[in-house]
């Protein structure tokens, strides 16, 4: 009896404890009521230094932390650079080789270098940090410390002092030397050395002046000047671009070119720093609306308001539609709303999207498996939320990423690559037939656009409608481009010599080699569904995957057959994907960027004309040419444009789904009543479970029990007798 | 020739297993006192169905193990073979192999699983569940004929699985009567009053039961996806008939190839002692102490790059699969192997001290004969408990390892790429339960009857671990107790 | 005793070099210096310059075993191998090729680790008992058959069932606690009782038919016999000599598993996302670091050894007469 009445006890308290927070709640359940955003990151961030950092995972931190000169404006499309720290965008002036100005619509030629004249706006502050703390004196505080000055010190929150200042021109500038720096390794300093005048020269001094100092010491960068940059006054800068190069302004807009404060970097080249994982790697100092309070990668990262941050207003203009979608009701009203974020670790998918339906996350994406529960198609084809999401008051946005995944031919290979008809024509069936409305509709559940060029929408270059389309690969039917038929797919290889699949010369059947790095979920299936579509034109595949560095090397060999990749935009302009096709970024042989190893010399000199054209007609025609050079040459099999539907909770207003923009944070507002209320609601613990488990318990315990008394009297009875 | 025969390692490895068992059970059979316990393994009637349960998935495995590649057809004069490796299996489920749907559709369905936007004739788009290519593609009215039309198809199976146990049973009961030479009227009763020496009618039963399952499934599967079809359409029946194959291996040939190095190194530490046994010592600690995982991964990687390294080698995916399965069992091996090694060694070293051995080394008996004719047969038995025994722990870990990402190659079917796919199905909703509980099904019948068949094998050979129900009766408690009152 | 210790963690040192050097060798097959340079530096337009001078910079550019350029002693010890695995024999684990102190990551992740393998091992082990204690007590009744059978057939099941149904049901259905991820201090529990409870109960088949053979072992014996004749309860014998007796072979037998608890379940860990050693060990594997494979297995090895000298001692413990050679 006494038994029962404790399981009754426990179970009471255990109720009770119910209506303070629900069970399953993964944070604290006194921080309900909080002004704070909950979103999660799915692998540890490499680097947060702005001069390393180049992975969306990373950005999604630093973006919102480092102000850059140039951001890209929230609502409104096309994608239009706008300005964060400057006053406004700079627009180059152009010069020729004797330094005479030309006028801005100077063709690429004429053009010796471009300046850049960048001013960033005053009363914009760093973060509190102890890189900045100054004594009574006004000297820096933390200068000079010593090993035993750190006893007890994990991160810069606890030294006792902070300070902060305003940020300034020089600090623009000091960042770009510490793209040379060499021990940082910035991926963009071989690129930008091409295009910033003085930035290799600079490179070169501080190498050797690196020589000198041992590792992990201060290196002073300030010692040498980059011819090409320099500070005009204390808010203004001056970028000197080799030639034309119309596209740097959008790398201004990338945190690579942010302010980093020179106190900063000598605060933590202080010895025995790093030895604490204190860097600049790992706790960022910026001026950005929010920084970064708690960095524990393995499991939280928070992000807290910046108390120093001066305010921005927030947009008031966007497209038609985004004032009907509630997106302008804060227009003017100074950002960020939420207070702090709170950025927990989610590897897998499951737990990512049942905390998401919990109330846990406010915002998510839908995995291709989660697709069915969530969207419905309307009879007009449009993407809609289900009766069950709509229910649960979920909103659901939808945005072609400014990316493009493809299937690539290694054109130097012999059977599929080369210049020959035949290998075109092999190259086109196969494009045929690798049916990628199937793929997208299969694997991405219709989350994607079948790829006509290698321009995703969006994008200035990308055609809609019939001028758009792929003419080898797709008819034009009906106003929608269809896919040619497989028979089409295999006169084409019959025409190339394949009849049937068998090579005509050798007799024996062609076998295509697949290099992949499919492994983990669903591997398999996509593997299967590949060497279907090649069945379908009589064609074997053999797939050969490998781990990811291999396939990088046969990439790099130029031992690939066909390959699947991918290419998210650094910035919206076409040159950044045509670029990909480009011949001296061949990967084999110039270690760039085409993977393909396509060259073509009129796509090369077609696009060393358009990469200097502003957007215009004239610009449209030369992308149009090099598009059908690129159809009928077929490098590419096809591939996607990967499409995002983003969901979120009532509680959550002002998303919009930014695919250039990682510094989205300080636009989003919560109701965090609201969503406590909801959880709540949704989470009521099931009892019934518990309550049959004892049950079950007793009943598998009753019987022993009764055995063993019943074995214990017999006992007792035998030795009674038995004496 | 309409194919062409093709032997993977795996394949070559397996029938030198069959091969090799069979002339175990052929110098078994001649000697009375090795067949003693195997006749004890007969009488255990667990062990028995077991052992049923168990032929019916190495049948399987086997008929999956006969590889070939198919003639291609159309092409003129040359004779082309396909780059696909198939198995007498495949030939066999043909159907089951060809049938794919275009995704999801669940178990005996006639409509997929999902929605799919449909285009209606005026050019408007529906989503709407479409029917299947092949699953209940003869019926008419789907909704209203499929579960008559399944019903019926189930009884047509379940009779045809009576009339084969029915033969079997004859043929049985014929067999009985010739061996002990009596009437088949005794021999039929002996059956059915369960009053034979080995436990023939509990294997019949089981045996009924089986063909019970696999009669309707049987004609089910030439019409409907029994088991439903995965993320690609594939037939989940298809794919776990498959996985067969791969745990069979895997809990097989791992014990195989780790033998000869447990044995040799085993008895010689034990046998010579000095700086063999620290050798052999050192080798197995030091391997023990890597933590099994981290081992296993990095080896898998290793094999891995070797074998990219090495494209030339392999002609065909399943060549390919199969080499990484033979390293998958070779690296299993060479982990598991320290735990017999150790057992063996310390046998050994008490045998060493045993009369006969001592004797013969006073007759100046060579060290190596000594070894093979005293040591090694009483070892013999720790040598097949520990090989039986392995065999289910094997198989789990094999879905394990793939889960993990470093077991069979992905494009090789197995219980845990199963797994592995399925587990992101159970987030759908509705829920893809299916391939998960197919896995789980047949993996869970193999494992069992495996190691109900290892603990009878166990019993038989290591008395002193026998476990209670076969305890004499004099020792039960109950009766115990019931003297004592008495 | 204190001689016999030393002696074998003298023994312990050839051990842990043969580890290294299995490691070393497994890894660098796999990776060459210049895959990690790649895999740290990113994707993206990443040079051939930039992967030399990070190889120099952190000393990938030794030759990996013999240095044929140095001079006397430094032929061995200007090497790859050498540099990178000298350091381990006091635990001084270095940094991660991320730049991240291992040391200090290790000690923050043990914590997780423990929560959820100590809770695992010590219920667990008072479960089986219990269980394998009631079936020997009702052997040869319905009741020990139905729990061996139970035994064979949870033994039967994989462990991914467990867990994916496990997650399934209390996290997803019933809303009983958190679906994954962990908290600070004492909010820990909310994340750790799930996967416990899902270890234990995956080891349930296996370990309590063992246990319950070694208590069945135990009760044959002549001592119970006596004590049964002597006419004490059957209670008496069951507690006071089986349940003495048997734990001696069950606590030796689990000894060598106490010091890997630290090294925590791979599987459960990366399933409901703790942050503990064995997840940092998968993501290690995943990301090619390196130095956290080396440094684990390191760990993993030394906690081994440790376990192994562990059983000798509490096998004198328990029975005096073992004398240590």
């Amino acid at each position: 009896m006494s038994r029962l009445l404790r399981i009754c006890l426990v179970l009471c308290a255990l109720v009770l404890c119910a209506c303070g927070s629900p069970w399953n709640n993964p944070y604290p359940a006194s921080r309900g009521g909080e002004n704070v955003l909950y979103t999660s990151f799915s692998e540890r961030p490499k680097h947060l230094d702005p001069v390393q950092s180049y992975v969306e995972n990373e950005y999604a931190l630093i973006a919102n932390i480092y102000t850059p000169p140039l951001q890209y404006h929230y609502l409104k499309r096309p994608y239009e650079p706008i300005p964060l720290a400057a006053v406004e965008v700079p627009r180059p002036a152009y010069f020729d080789a004797l330094g005479q100005p030309l006028p801005e619509d100077a063709a690429g030629e004429q053009v010796a270098y471009s300046v850049y004249e960048v001013r960033i706006r005053p009363g914009l502050r760093y973060q509190p940090h102890p890189a900045f703390a100054r004594d009574g004196a006004g000297a820096l505080r933390y200068t000079n410390l010593s090993e035993a000055d750190l006893e007890g010190i994990r991160s810069p929150a606890d030294f006792p002092h902070s300070g902060t200042r305003e940020v300034e021109a020089a600090d623009f500038v000091y960042q770009i030397k510490r793209l040379a720096h060499p021990r940082l390794h910035s991926p963009i300093a071989g690129l930008m050395n091409e295009y910033i005048a003085g930035l290799a020269e600079y490179g070169k001094q501080i190498a050797d002046m690196a020589r000198t100092v041992p590792p992990e010491r201060w290196l002073d960068l300030n010692r040498h000047e980059i011819s090409g940059v320099q500070v005009v006054d204390r808010h203004t800068y001056r970028i000197r671009i080799r030639g034309k190069y119309p596209q740097f302004v959008y790398w201004l807009a990338m945190p690579f070119f942010s302010p980093v404060p020179v106190e900063v970097d000598r605060f933590y080249a202080q010895p025995g720093m790093a030895a604490r994982n204190l860097t600049l790697d790992w706790f960022p100092v910026g001026s950005g609306p929010y920084m970064l309070t708690v960095n524990n990668p393995n499991r939280q990262m928070v992000l807290a308001r910046n108390p120093n941050w001066p305010g921005e207003p927030y947009p008031d203009a966007g497209e038609p539609q985004d004032a009907a979608a509630g997106l302008l009701r804060d227009a003017g009203k100074p950002m960020p709303f939420v207070d702090r974020v709170v950025f927990s670790l989610e590897k897998e998918q499951i737990p990512y999207w049942n905390k998401f339906l919990q109330g846990y996350y406010d915002a998510s994406g839908i995995s291709s498996d989660n697709f069915d529960q969530v969207i419905q198609v309307s009879g007009t084809g449009d993407a809609q939320l289900s009766e069950a999401m709509r229910e649960q008051g979920i909103s659901l946005q939808t945005s072609v990423a400014v990316s493009t995944m493809y299937i690539g031919f290694n054109m130097l290979g012999p059977v599929v690559g080369g210049d020959s008809e035949r290998a075109r024509k092999l190259r086109r069936a196969i494009s045929i037939a690798v049916d990628q409305e199937d793929f997208i509709s299969i694997f991405m559940n219709g989350r994607g656009i079948a790829m006509q060029g290698p321009i995703p929408p969006g994008i200035f270059g990308n055609r809609e409608g019939e001028a758009g389309i792929n003419t080898h690969v797709y008819d034009w039917v009906d106003g929608a481009p269809r896919r040619r038929s497989i028979e089409e797919a295999k006169r084409l290889l019959a025409e190339a010599g394949y009849a049937g699949g068998i090579d005509r010369e050798t007799g024996k059947p062609l076998i295509i080699y697949f290099d992949s790095t499919l492994t983990g979920v669903g591997a398999k299936a996509r593997a299967d569904w590949l060497v279907k579509q090649f069945q379908r034109i009589d064609l074997q595949l053999v797939m050969r995957t490998s781990d990811f560095n291999r396939f990088q090397e046969k990439l790099r060999k130029g031992a690939a057959q066909l390959f699947y990749l991918g290419w998210n935009a650094d910035y919206p302009d076409p040159e950044n994907f045509f670029f990909l096709l480009y011949g001296p970024q061949g990967k084999a042989r110039f270690n760039g960027e085409n993977a393909a190893n396509y060259a073509s010399a009129e796509y090369d000199s077609l696009f060393e004309r358009m990469r200097e054209m502003d957007n215009g007609p004239e610009r449209q025609a030369v992308i149009d040419r090099m598009l059908e050079i690129l159809h009928r040459d077929a490098p590419w099999a096809g591939g996607f444009h990967p499409k995002d539907f983003a969901l979120a909770h009532q509680w959550v207003s002002n998303r919009k789904p930014n695919k250039l923009a990682n510094n989205t944070l300080k636009y989003q507002r919560v109701d965090p009543a609201l969503r406590e209320r909801l959880r709540r609601e949704w989470n009521q613990p099931v009892l019934w479970p518990l309550g049959l488990g004892l049950l079950v318990l007793a009943a598998a315990i009753a019987p022993a029990v009764r055995t063993w008394r019943r074995r214990e009297r017999a006992a007792a009875v035998a030795s009674v007798e038995g004496r | 020739m309409p194919f062409k025969p093709v032997i993977l390692w795996t394949d070559a490895l397996i029938f030198l297993l069959v091969a090799a068992i069979a002339a175990l059970a052929w110098t078994v059979r001649r000697d009375e006192h090795l067949r003693a316990p195997w006749a004890k393994v007969a009488r255990s009637r667990s062990g028995m169905c077991a052992l049923v349960v168990l032929t019916a998935f190495v049948v399987t495995g086997l008929l999956d193990s006969l590889h070939y590649r198919p003639r291609l057809e159309g092409t003129g004069g040359a004779v082309n073979y396909g780059a696909e490796v198939r198995s007498a299996f495949d030939a066999l489920a043909d159907g089951l192999r060809t049938r794919t749907e275009r995704t999801y559709s669940a178990p005996l369905a006639t409509h997929a699983f999902s929605r799919e936007s449909i285009e209606r004739a005026h050019g408007t788009q529906a989503r709407e569940y479409p029917r299947l290519r092949h699953g209940g593609a003869h019926l008419e009215d789907p909704h209203g004929e499929r579960w008559p039309d399944v019903g019926r198809k189930t009884l047509a199976g379940a009779g045809l699985a009576l009339a084969l146990w029915t033969v079997l049973a004859m043929l049985l009961a014929a067999l009985l009567a010739m061996r002990h030479r009596e009437g088949i009227d005794g021999a039929l009763s002996d059956l059915v009053h369960g009053c034979t020496e080995v436990p023939w009618r509990a294997m019949l039963l089981t045996a009924g039961a089986l063909l019970a399952v696999a009669g309707p499934v049987w004609v089910l599967a030439g019409s409907y996806h029994v088991l439903g079809t995965d993320k690609v359409g594939q037939d989940i029946l298809y794919q776990t008939l498959k996985s067969i194959r791969t745990g069979l291996v895997i809990g097989t040939l791992t014990t195989l190839v780790m033998l000869p190095f447990a044995v040799i190194l085993g008895l010689m530490a034990g046998y010579f002692r000095g700086w063999i046994d620290d050798l052999v010592q050192y080798v197995y600690t030091t391997l023990s102490s890597i933590p099994g995982v981290l081992l296993i991964a990095s080896a898998v990687l290793l094999t891995q790059v070797w074998m990219d390294n090495r494209p030339e080698l392999f002609e065909t995916v399943s060549e390919r699969a199969d080499v990484r399965l033979l390293f998958l069992c070779l690296i299993l091996g060479i982990t598991g192997w320290t735990g017999l090694c150790r057992l063996l060694r310390g046998e050994a070293l008490k045998l060493r001290e045993a009369d006969y051995v001592q004797a013969a080394r006073a007759f100046g008996v060579r060290d190596a004969r000594i070894l093979t004719r005293h040591l090694l047969p009483n070892v013999m038995h720790i040598v097949l408990i520990a090989a039986v025994m392995d065999f289910s722990g094997l198989v789990l870990a094999e879905a394990v390892l793939s889960y993990i990402g470093v077991g069979v190659d992905p494009s090789m079917i197995s219980f845990g790429t199963m797994i592995n796919n399925a587990r992101l199905e159970l987030a759908r909703e509705p829920m893809v339960w299916w391939s998960l509980a197919a896995a789980f099904l047949f993996m869970f019948v193999l494992v069992l009857a495996a190691n109900l068949f290892s603990d009878a094998v166990r019993d038989a050979f290591d008395p002193r671990m026998r476990s209670s129900w076969a305890l004499p009766a004099a020792l039960r408690p109950a009766q115990r107790l019931r003297a004592g009152s008495a | 005793m204190l001689a016999y210790i030393v002696r074998r963690i003298l023994y312990a040192v050839p051990i842990l070099v043969g580890v290294n050097l299995i490691t070393f060798a497994l890894f660098f097959f796999v990776n060459t210096p210049d895959d990690i340079a790649r895999m740290q530096l990113g994707q993206r337009r990443v040079t051939p310059e930039a992967i030399e001078k990070w190889k120099a910079e952190r000393g990938y550019d030794r030759p990996m075993l013999f240095n044929p350029e140095a001079r006397g002693v430094q032929k061995l010890t200007d090497t790859l191998f050498f540099r990178k695995s000298v350091s381990l024999f006091w635990f001084d684990f270095g940094r991660a090729e991320d730049g991240r102190s291992i040391s200090h990551e290790i000690r923050l992740r043990m914590g997780p680790s423990l929560a959820i393998a100590l809770p695992m091992f010590l219920v667990g082990l008072g479960c089986y008992v219990t269980f394998a204690l009631g079936l020997a007590f009702f052997r040869g009744t319905s009741l020990d058959f139905t729990g061996v059978v139970l035994c064979v057939a949870a033994m039967s099941i994989s462990g991914l069932f467990y867990i994916i149904g496990g997650q399934y049901l209390v996290s997803k259905l019933w809303n009983l606690v958190p679906i994954s991820g962990y908290g600070d201090g004492v909010q820990a529990w909310r994340f750790v009782i799930l996967p416990a409870l899902i270890g234990v109960v995956g080891g349930i088949g296996a370990s309590t038919r063992l246990y319950r053979t070694i208590f069945l072992e135990e009760m044959s014996k002549d001592y119970v016999r006596t004590a049964r004749a002597k006419g004490l309860s059957e209670r008496r014998v069951l507690f006071g000599h089986v349940l003495r007796n048997g734990m001696i072979p069950i606590l030796t037998g689990v000894v060598v598993a106490i010091p890997a608890l630290f090294i925590g379940s791979l599987v459960l860990e990366s399933f409901f996302g703790i942050p503990g050693l064995g997840s940092y060990t998968i993501d290690a594997i995943n990301a090619q670091d390196f130095a956290i494979v080396r440094a684990m297995v390191f760990l993993g090895a030394v906690l081994y050894i440790v376990g192994l000298l562990l059983t000798d001692i509490s096998y004198t413990l328990a029975d005096p007469r073992i004398r240590m050679e």
